[in-house]
């Protein structure tokens, strides 16, 4: 980035002249020499948008289509809804949109409000180097990789001479094949969600929590209002609008279960109960090739997706809640 | 807040701190437990289940895997890819948030739209692996970089920043004749400092773990980061690389495991503090919504 700045600097020149805003119907030339740094500086990014992230919004037209590398995304022949048709009557399709939707909604059921009762915990806690001491430790594995998660989880769940399995063993003198039985599968997936992401969920409500008028507890105290009632009365209300935009936010990504998780996790012995839409795309169109319709099956979880999000945003709204467009 | 001392209450407190504790204290243990096993013999780990503090201590793990090829080279690789990675996104991140912040920009508000309409939809896995195979960054490093280029989110934010310093300091420096490019990087990214940071850790610590990229992107094995030397060793450990060790030499395997996870988290575990000095000021999702 050095360079355009010399340049700029060896120009030198002085920006006397007012600023556009002031000569409302300037032409958009004269505009554009006014701010021609600034433009500069801008093109970069705009480059970058538009091949990194609007160039691939243009490469999905390949679902309707019988992609062939060779022929290239305008040259190959067009299929219509074919794909979408394949995928809807493939017997993968309910498979993949149960085990999607049933991890999504173990982890709105559970990792959800766990996030919100270890807020409020910490938010009563008023020795603060308690406080701050178990915040810096539950934000921690928010930090590492999925495969240092899935790693931890190897090691900590092997057959014979994981630490679980030999405390389980020891305790209730049971053999869990944790990593390997599918019904193990899906607990260890919220598992993992809940140490590696509860505790960094709870900084937007710690931070909609102080924000809470400490009046109205004085008063409450004073009206005899216990420790719970306080809670239900006025902490959680006062907190309402962040949990539903949070939900909102939660339910616009279920279907996102989370590509590289799933994948660390899914075995050959477990793949019935752990492909979801992200690694099966990834199965069916990486390692097998079929691009046109893996790109069918990532553009409808996308549709459903941005559904989801205006959707729940829309409900919001209608249940006077501010929502987040 | 004024505090009732009921007796309720004090159990309450003393109950909540407890758990509390205990929750920071699980959370902590499959670190600990780790850490220790990468200093333990492997005939140590296999006899005790479970284990804070080796009984004798070897660095055998550490010693076999910085004398493998294949690892060293993931180390190195992550390592330079992460520290290039890091300045070319934050660059183009920042170069992107200065002219956004300028709300008399013409088409200003049609790139925001732009940039807000990519964090909720995007082409998907497979177009964008096309895109970087059309493009030919298949096996460069360069696909691991530029495709996440900027963080729709960070840009926001950074733009957010810069639009609140005081417009009385580029006014005055306008007045001394300094261009638009010469106020940014003389006046706004001096005073940006902490917040770059903060940006700039995060983008590091997003290139460091990142395992879709290298998995879809890298077939190459011997252009492996760290995150798949990782995952290699630990789902599959008779797939190890070879290296040059002595043959007779019999390889901790579960050690080979702790030591190689040790060395993947403790970048993060030392630049962890100067991260949370920051995001824990809320500052960074305050100004998401803006």
């Amino acid at each position: 980035m050095a360079a355009p700045v010399v340049e700029a600097e060896a120009s030198g020149r002085a920006a006397t002249r007012p600023p556009a805003r002031e000569r409302k119907n300037a032409k958009f030339s004269v505009h554009f020499a006014h701010y021609k740094w600034l433009y500069l500086l801008l093109l970069p990014g705009v480059l970058y948008f538009a091949v990194f992230r609007y160039g691939p919004m243009y490469g999905v037209s390949i679902a309707f289509k019988d992609y062939v590398p060779f022929l290239g995304v305008n040259g190959s022949r067009w299929v219509g809804t074919q794909h979408f048709e394949d995928f809807f009557s493939n017997p993968d399709f309910p498979r993949l949109l149960g085990n999607t939707l049933i991890l999504a909604f173990l982890n709105l059921g559970i990792a959800f409000p766990l996030t919100i009762v270890l807020a409020l915990l910490l938010n009563e806690v008023r020795l603060s180097v308690l406080k701050r001491t178990v915040q810096t430790l539950v934000y921690i594995p928010h930090f590492l990789s999925w495969t240092i998660v899935a790693s931890l989880s190897f090691l900590l769940f092997a057959l014979d001479i994981g630490p679980m399995f030999q405390f389980l063993n020891n305790v209730m003198g049971t053999n869990i094949d944790f990593l390997s039985d599918p019904a193990w599968f899906r607990p260890l997936i919220v598992l993992q969600e809940i140490w590696k992401n509860t505790g960094w969920g709870t900084i937007i409500f710690l931070a909609a929590l102080s924000t809470v008028d400490q009046d109205q507890y004085e008063a409450a105290i004073i009206d005899g209002a216990g420790r719970f009632r306080r809670v239900w009365h006025i902490t959680l209300p006062g907190i309402r609008s962040t949990i539903i935009v949070m939900l909102i936010l939660a339910i616009g990504q279920m279907l996102n279960t989370g590509f590289e998780q799933i994948y660390l996790m899914t075995n050959a012995l477990n793949r019935d109960v752990a492909d979801v839409f992200d690694t099966y795309v990834y199965f069916v169109g990486i390692t097998q090739g079929a691009y046109s319709y893996s790109t069918a099956v990532g553009l409808f979880k996308s549709l459903v997706g941005l559904v989801l999000i205006f959707g729940t945003n829309w409900l919001a709204k209608r249940f006077n809640q501010s929502g987040l467009f | 807040m004024k505090i009732h001392n009921t007796t309720g209450g004090r159990v309450f407190d003393a109950a909540n701190y407890v758990f509390l504790s205990l929750v920071g204290i699980v959370t902590l243990l499959p670190f600990v437990y780790v850490f220790a096993g990468s200093f333990a013999t492997e005939a140590e780990i296999t006899r005790r289940a479970f284990f804070v503090w080796p009984e004798q201590f070897s660095l055998g793990s550490y010693e076999y895997i910085f004398s493998t090829p294949a690892f060293t080279r993931a180390l190195i690789t992550t390592i330079l890819v992460t520290a290039v990675g890091t300045v070319v996104q934050l660059a183009f991140t920042v170069t992107m948030a200065y002219p956004l912040a300028k709300k008399t920009l013409r088409g200003r508000k049609l790139i925001l739209s732009l940039v807000v309409f990519a964090m909720v939809f995007s082409g998907g896995m497979i177009p964008t692996f096309l895109l970087v195979k059309d493009l030919g960054l298949l096996n460069s490093y360069w696909a691991l970089i530029l495709p996440a280029a900027i963080n729709p989110f960070s840009l926001i934010i950074i733009k957010n920043f810069f639009q609140e310093l005081p417009a009385e300091l580029e006014e005055s420096a306008k007045m001394d004749g300094a261009t638009e490019i010469g106020i940014l990087w003389r006046i706004l990214l001096p005073l940006s400092k902490p917040v770059l940071a903060t940006f700039a850790l995060f983008y590091a610590v997003g290139i460091w773990n990142d395992f879709m990229s290298p998995l879809l992107y890298l077939s190459d094995n011997s252009k492996w980061t760290l995150q798949m030397y990782l995952r290699q060793v630990t789902a599959a450990s008779d797939l190890l690389g070879t290296g040059n060790v002595d043959p007779n030499y019999i390889p901790p395997e579960q050690g080979i495991k702790f030591a190689v996870i040790v060395v993947a988290t403790l970048p993060i575990l030392i630049f962890y503090p100067f991260l949370q000095k920051h995001f824990a000021k809320g500052m960074l999702i305050g100004s998401v919504k803006g």
